[in-house]
């Protein structure tokens, strides 16, 4: 049963993480929500960073966000991944497995999935 | 689209760009409809903007870019036999837009619902500073999400929280699951 009490429980549990109300420090993971991102399947990849997050115990090290158009409609699903001091990496045509991929590897390992990212696609 | 639910996605994320404090979603079904209505106190659209988005060419007829949200909401609501409607309003004391669209759920081109507990908690990532109702009212009861109530216990950790938004899937597909016979 899902209950209020619950949901209190997971709030008393993240007040012991540091750093998470605040949403600034860490890793950012924020997903193109527009038509073309929800037409070509961005939602079951925005679901699946959440689970996979939360169930890699992640939540105080990476937020994961959703976004308009990013302008590159034809690369949808994008995934971008923002980290201070560090380049932006770009995730393109992204599918729940490899957004598995890209928590194991590169949010947790810090390693980026590049065969992933847009540079593989260009020509 | 492939599912309703991947539209009501779309379409709240409208008036979450325009701003909303409170976007409610409202499902209702009676019979063989099924009627989707969004509706946000966001900074509303302008009279020309009105124009474009209730005329069903307007993707073919202006060379400006244009979004496709609402007219594959309309093609949705269309191929059913439905149709959609669109009012908005950019004036001080009545800003906002309420965007409904009828659905008949017995025509062979009704698009199923689909996962709409994953769009609902994504709503609830998505709808930043705003609140978000959702509520579901089907012949055998009512599904409903307020994220003003989940604020009230969560005590400033937002909505967007992993451990959060699986809350909110689950506690939704359990109200789902309540109301099925
Ligand atoms: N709830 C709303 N409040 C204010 N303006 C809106 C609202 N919904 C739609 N609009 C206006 O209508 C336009 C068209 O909306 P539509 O969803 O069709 O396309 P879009 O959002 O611009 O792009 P996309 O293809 O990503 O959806 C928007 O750009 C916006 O100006
Ligand atoms: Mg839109």
């Amino acid at each position: 049963m899902k209950t209020l009490a619950e949901l209190a429980q997971i709030r008393e549990k993240m007040k012991d993480k540091v750093g998470i109300r605040e949403g600034v420090n860490g890793i950012r993971i924020v997903v193109g929500m527009a038509t073309c991102g929800i037409a070509a399947g961005a939602r079951p990849v925005l679901n699946t960073l959440v689970e996979e997050v939360a169930k890699e115990d992640l939540s105080s090290k990476a937020t994961v966000t959703q976004t308009g158009c990013i302008g590159i409609c034809q690369y949808e699903p994008v995934v971008e991944v923002f980290e201070a001091g560090k380049e932006k990496v770009t995730y393109v045509k992204v599918t729940p497995d490899m957004a598995k991929r890209i928590v194991a590897e590169h949010i947790k390992g810090g390693k980026i999935v590049t065969e992933y990212t847009i540079g593989n696609y260009k020509i | 689209m492939k599912e309703l639910s991947l539209n009501i996605l779309d379409i709240a994320q409208n008036s979450f760009t325009a701003g909303a404090s409170l976007t409610e979603i409202l499902l209702t079904e009676k019979e063989n409809r099924f009627i989707i209505q969004v509706k946000d106190d966001g900074c509303g659209m302008s009279e020309e903007t009105l124009l474009k988005v209730s005329n069903p060419f307007y993707t073919t007829r202006t060379t400006r870019k244009v979004g496709l949200g609402i007219p594959l909401f309309r093609l949705a609501a269309e191929q059913t036999g439905g149709y959609i409607e669109i009012q908005s309003s950019q004036k001080p004391e009545d800003h906002g837009t309420v965007i409904t669209g009828v659905f008949f759920k017995d025509h062979i081109d009704f698009t199923p619902l689909g996962d709409i507990a994953s769009t609902v908690c994504l709503l609830a990532q998505g709808c930043g500073n705003g609140d978000m109702v959702f509520r579901h009212q089907t012949e055998n009861g009512e599904v409903e999400l307020d994220t003003r109530a989940l604020r009230e216990v969560l005590q400033g950790l937002p909505l967007s929280n992993p451990d959060v938004q699986l809350w909110i899937k689950d506690y939704v597909k359990q109200q789902y699951e309540n109301i099925k016979m």
